[in-house]
């Protein structure tokens, strides 16, 4: 009789988030004019492409029950750099892309390194490696740099057109490949279930037996793998690098994150959560530009109000999910048991 | 004898900040033996395994096995090594399903990618050696720690394994299900597999094991054939003293009756909770000893965690010495003279972080409020003073909770609540996985409270246990009370009876287990 | 093992030697490269020099290293201290006002609104944490991006500048030579060592941020232990702001207080506080804040430029929580033993 509940309840914070979703891109559509053209969603995916795939990395992050605040930083940083190899050296696209994941994924498993051997925090390595970033790109150069390189200014501006006048980037195909993969590395790898396992409870994996060192030290490698190849993304987006660009921008992916219905301490979550959640954030902008007259600080107080209003109805579900688990315990196992009377020496 | 001896460790030492938990222990494995590992609660067993396992690392000593000496880095390394372990507290991720807790890190997998329908089904195969019918797709945190227990079981049956360990597995399975994990370590004895085997159950040491090993605060008293080592032997053999000490409750169980005109100290009139408990009614005197029977999950729990207002009633009336209080909380309950002490003591008990003087007082400290800050040195003379009382096994009050072990741990939480100096006690479960010296003493414990006045009120799954120390027994099935029973009534037959349901005798409720545990399955 | 009494193991074993080795690391290298940092002077009766410009500057980050010290024993984490600076600025300097020599409101009352806001701000997180049981980091974010545009609507947008000589004694006056900020921090710091040690509340923090099911079952009151705390926080953060508010005679909504969470949080891990919950340690957070404070103070006296000032923090960071990490600290161990160190 409580079957089928059940097997929905676990995708209950998801199926909120997917709503929530729907029903603000409604209200957006009843309340103004041209929000329904099919290209107002296109433009959340093309103006957020960067931050979907920091949010998906930072996903696995948070489903280990760990957290990276380098993302940002690190985003700027690969910006910043790109500009500058291809601007003051004229090296090559085809060099400068892979350096700059290659220098992800050392950046990343040199963090998860540090975490994993010296047993530190995870909030306070990444936020020196934030620092690190932050810092790094100013040390290069303390202006914007534009990035005048023909192969960024063409995918930059290419346009795939879809039905009608719509179209997106190509930066969202990216998107489209990474979210795939991740989705297959979640369910369908090893590496993906000891993430959520270590997530559930690190002692227990560590005694059941798992590769956990590796594992988080592979977490931190992806995850810094996903914030450079977000920084490619975005400086293709963007044209140009700076040292100030997308600062906050870790909080903007931990928000999405938790937002996708994912919790913040670990083992619980979807991927294509995380999406909707970024979705949802820009949603919010989106309605506030057409709004037209609200000032920009009222996004911060819808976000947080938003935010909040999900988290609530969240943590209510899952207040109610773990009373109906311990009453199902208790009818298991009143009908499990036979009377046990083992003897002690006492006997 | 030499010939097929599987894993030698030779002087294995290990220190923990305070504590000599391994002092020169020597243990042998053979192929094909099921070895007792034995001890008080703090003895070093399950630190002897830890080392062994890579979860710890010895200070002294080697470790052979098949001849060749290893030193295994983490369990993953062990496991890899052909050693396979269930350590003593069940460490399941309780995110994930059944199937994956049996079969993480070794999943069936086709093209690279896992096979969830071949994963599924060899869990399945799996449980059912074991006889556990579960739905293996539901998250392992959704079923009773029986079940748990068994998975836990069962991951470590399923790894290829020469040397398989089982740290305190039998702590909350029946005694049918204990039958089956037997069945299951013969065959694999069989087939040559060496089996460490650790527990406090005497019987069940006896029913399966080849050989014993005993250690005694952290030395190796020695390695005994199963048959040459008399029952009585063991025990002292463990304690270090006489059995007959233990064995005498000192004359403290005395019929009890109350006076004419004596009020209960505890009235509970329909006390319920809607889905959890049915109304029932509950009178405890002061100096009586009110046991509480029934099987896991059959509402014992619920009403204590409604006695003590952890969970709040939603029908009746609670009144302890004569007044009524409507939802009190733990707070209030402290205040109005209740102590308790929770079942699951990892969760619901231990504060690790802290020492154990802050433990013990901690209690004491909540129901004097914020600013009643007890004196330091009063706190330490509270803890020293519980601490010989109850002959906690520390270096000192100073100590960390969590190095303590299980067993201590117990007790320091028992001594929480008799540092508030209660009326009214109520013990959930208070001697699981505690040692036969340390069991007897607590039921000496709870008889003394009784003759100094005090009610208590003693949960347990061990049936002797609850007749040696009740003067009554309640017996609680399908979360109601469905019998009380006292003087002559009170014996195993007729308790027994009454959990099963009326007339049932006792091979007949364990033959009729294995259709409740088809039914618990399809609960789902 | 052998004897544990000796004065070198005794402050080993307190929580505050990891902070001072650090710290005394920081000031070592000035001593090598920047004398000049311990030079100390008296002009008109007031102390100068880098190591009271440490103090001094350093008072916000204390203050919120105090506050963040309690939340994080309770295993929570406060992300909004830096909103509820710029809350407790705006409401201040609003109500003071920018005309010249005078306030609009008499300066005790802007005071007592700018704190009875950032109290209400602290509770209101302590209510998200206690009673609708959200996630700290999440309870707070919200507060930290919300903050910020509560604070907008109060200065409307504005950047406020206020002209009222009183109150710029609170961030840059002197007392008795010092600056008048570090009487501030040692006051709330004098409170909260009394409230947690000498009262039941230490014992009852340390107690839920380990286990909050076991300090309930012993009749903890969790959920008031928890609001109090993150209300104490939000007033801690509303101190601070004050400051900041005085020394720069304005309020900006958007950068007062701008990522002073970050450094609060970490002046509390490297005091030696585990993220955890648990055990804390005040004096260790105002070793740590001195430190990070000091870290910024070197490295402007020595004439580094201003960018790269983000990454010596990153290596600095980096540097000293290794240094605390149980790996280094067991290699420590082992060779003081090793040589027989006075242990
Ligand atoms: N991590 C640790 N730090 C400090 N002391 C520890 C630690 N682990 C165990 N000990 C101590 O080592 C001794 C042996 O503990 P161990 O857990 O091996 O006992 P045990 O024989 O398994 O007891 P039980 O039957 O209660 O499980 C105990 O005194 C315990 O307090
Ligand atoms: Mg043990």
């Amino acid at each position: 009789m409580k079957r089928s509940w059940s097997i929905d309840r676990k995708f209950w914070p998801l199926l909120i988030t997917v709503s929530l979703f729907v029903l603000l891109y409604i209200y957006g559509i009843i309340q103004y004019r041209g929000f329904s053209s099919p290209q107002v969603f296109f433009n959340l995916l093309v103006d957020n492409a960067f931050l979907m795939i920091t949010s998906i990395g930072m996903t696995f992050v948070i489903l280990s029950g760990g957290i990276d605040l380098s993302v940002g930083a690190v985003i700027a940083f690969t910006g910043v750099l790109s500009a500058w190899l291809l601007n003051h050296f004229g090296l090559s696209p085809a060099i400068v892309i892979p350096l700059m994941l290659l220098m992800g994924v050392v950046f990343g498993a040199t963090m998860g390194a540090i975490i994993e051997f010296f047993k530190v925090q995870p909030f306070i390595v990444t936020l020196a490696g934030m620092f690190f970033a932050r810092g790094m790109s100013f040390v290069i150069s303390t202006q914007a740099q534009t990035i005048s390189d023909p192969f960024y200014r063409t995918i930059g501006l290419y346009r795939i057109h879809l039905w009608g006048k719509s179209f997106i980037s190509a930066n969202v195909v990216i998107v489209a490949i990474v979210l795939i993969a991740a989705i297959y590395l979640a369910h369908f790898t090893r590496f993906g279930r000891t993430v959520y396992a270590i997530g559930g409870n690190e002692q227990s994996a560590l005694l059941m037996g798992l590769p956990v060192r590796r594992t988080k030290i592979l977490i931190y490698t992806l995850n810094g793998f996903c914030s450079t190849l977000a920084g490619v993304v975005f400086s293709i987006y963007m044209l140009s690098g700076h040292g100030l660009y997308v600062s906050g921008l870790e909080l903007d992916a931990i928000a999405s994150v938790v937002i996708g219905g994912t919790q913040l301490t670990g083992g619980v979550g979807y991927v294509i959560g995380t999406v909707f959640g970024v979705l949802i954030q820009g949603l919010i902008q989106t309605i506030i530009m057409f709004q037209g007259t609200l000032s920009s600080w009222w996004t911060k107080i819808a976000v947080g109000a938003l935010t909040l209003i999900f988290i609530g109805v969240q943590s209510i579900i899952y207040s109610s999910k773990r009373k109906r688990m311990a009453s199902a315990q208790r009818v298991a196992t009143a009908t499990t048991t036979a009377p046990a009377a083992p003897a002690t020496a006492g006997d | 004898m030499q010939t097929n001896e599987l894993l030698v460790m030779q002087g294995i030492h290990k220190t923990f900040p305070g504590v000599h938990a391994l002092a020169a222990v020597d243990f042998t494995l053979r192929a094909g033996e099921i070895h007792a590992l034995m001890g008080e609660n703090g003895a070093g067993k399950s630190t002897l395994i830890k080392v062994l396992t890579g979860v710890e690392h010895h200070d002294a000593g080697h470790i052979l096995l098949n001849g060749s000496e290893i030193n295994a880095k983490s369990p993953h390394h062990a496991q890899s090594l052909g050693i396979s372990t269930v350590y003593q507290e069940v460490n399941l991720c309780t995110n994930l399903s059944v199937a994956e807790n049996i079969l993480l890190g070794r999943e069936p997998r086709r093209a690279g990618s896992i096979d969830w329908g071949a994963m599924n089904a060899r869990a399945r195969e799996l449980l059912t050696w074991l006889d556990v019918d579960v739905d293996v797709r539901r998250s392992v945190g959704e079923y009773p720690v029986a079940v748990q227990q068994m998975v836990a079981i069962s991951r470590a049956l399923d790894i290829d394994a020469k040397v398989l360990i089982l740290d305190e597995p039998t702590s909350s399975l029946t005694t049918l299900e204990t039958e089956k994990l037997f069945a299951v370590l013969r065959r694999l004895k069989e087939q040559g597999i060496g089996i460490i085997f650790i527990t406090h159950f005497l019987n069940q040491v006896y029913a399966v094991a080849d050989r014993i090993t005993v250690l005694r605060n952290g030395k190796l008293v020695g390695t005994y054939d199963a048959k040459a080592l008399p029952r009585y032997q063991l025990v002292e053999l463990m304690i270090g003293r006489e059995l007959e000490e233990l064995e005498d409750l000192g004359g403290l169980k005395k019929h009890f009756e109350p006076a004419p005109g004596q009020a209960p100290v505890l009235e509970a009139k329909n006390l319920g909770q809607v889905g959890t408990l049915e109304p029932l009614n509950i009178k405890l005197y002061a100096g009586e000893v009110l046991g509480m029977a029934g099987l896991l999950g059959s509402g014992r729990t619920e009403t204590a965690n409604l006695l003590f207002g952890v969970d709040d009633a939603d029908s009746g009336t609670l009144a302890v010495g004569g007044k009524v209080e409507p939802n009190p909380g733990p707070l209030a309950s402290i205040q109005r003279g209740l102590g308790y002490c929770p079942e699951d003591r990892k969760a619901d008990g231990v504060v690790g972080a802290l020492t154990v003087r802050e433990n013990i007082v901690l209690a004491l400290q909540a129901s004097r409020g914020w600013f009643n800050y007890l004196d330091p040195r009063k706190q330490t003379e509270i803890a020293n003073k519980m601490i010989q009382m109850l002959q906690i096994s520390t270096p000192g009050p100073e100590q960390l909770m969590k190095n303590l072990s299980g067993g201590n741990q117990q007790k320091v939480i028992l001594a929480r609540w008799l540092a508030t100096e209660p009326d009214v006690l109520i013990l959930d479960e208070p001697t699981r996985g505690i040692d036969v010296g340390t069991k007897a003493e607590i039921q000496k414990l709870v008889l003394s409270l009784a003759n100094e006045g005090k009610g208590c009120i003693f949960i347990s799954s061990e049936l002797d246990e609850v007749l040696r120390t009740s003067h009554r027994v309640m017996i609680m099935r399908d979360r109601k009370l469905v019998a009380e029973l006292q003087g002559e009534d009170m014996n195993e037959q007729s308790i027994m009876e009454a959990i099963a349901g009326t007339g049932v005798s006792t091979e007949d409720t364990a033959a009729a287990a294995p259709q409740h545990a088809v039914a618990a399955g399809s609960a789902r | 093992m052998n004897d544990n009494t000796g004065w070198w193991a005794r402050l080993r074993r307190t929580g505050i030697f990891w902070p001072l080795v650090a710290l005394s690391l920081v000031f070592l290298f000035n001593l090598i490269f920047s004398p000049q940092f311990f030079r100390l002077e008296i002009k008109d009766g007031h102390l100068f020099g880098s190591l009271v410009d440490v103090l001094n500057r350093g008072s916000p980050l204390m203050l919120v290293a105090i506050g963040m010290t309690a939340v994080i024993a309770t295993a929570g984490v406060d992300l909004s201290v830096g909103a509820v600076i710029a809350i407790s600025a705006a409401t201040v300097t609003v109500l003071i006002g920018s005309v010249t020599g005078e306030s609009q409101t008499p300066m005790w009352i802007a005071i007592l609104a700018a704190l009875g806001a950032s109290l209400l701000a602290g509770a209101w997180n302590g209510l998200l944490v206690s009673r609708a049981r959200i996630q700290p980091m999440v309870a707070t974010l919200v507060l930290m991006v919300a903050g910020r545009g509560i604070a907008q609507l109060i200065t409307n947008g504005q950047i406020i500048t206020i002209y009222y000589e009183p109150f710029f004694f609170i961030g840059g006056g002197y007392l008795l030579g010092l600056p008048f900020p570090v009487f501030i921090v040692a006051g709330v710091f004098a409170f909260a060592w009394f409230m947690t040690r000498r009262t039941a509340i230490g014992l009852f923090i340390e107690s839920v941020g380990t286990n909050a099911s076991s300090s309930f079952h012993s009749g903890i009151n969790e959920k008031n232990i928890k609001l109090v705390i993150y209300a104490f926080c939000g007033l801690c953060a509303g101190f601070a702001g004050l400051i900041i508010s005085s020394n720069l005679k304005s309020a900006d909504a958007n950068n007062a207080g701008l990522q002073i969470e970050l450094d609060g949080i970490l002046a509390v891990v490297i005091g030696g506080t585990l993220m955890s919950g648990g055990r804390f340690s005040l004096a260790g957070s105002i070793l740590g804040a001195l430190l990070v404070q000091s870290v910024s103070t070197t490295i402007y006296s020595l004439g580094v430029p201003p960018e790269v000032v983000q990454v010596v923090k990153a290596v600095v960071v980096l540097t000293v929580v290794l240094l605390y990490s149980d790996v280094v600290k067991n290699g420590l161990d082992k060779l003081s033993q090793r040589q027989g160190v006075p242990s």
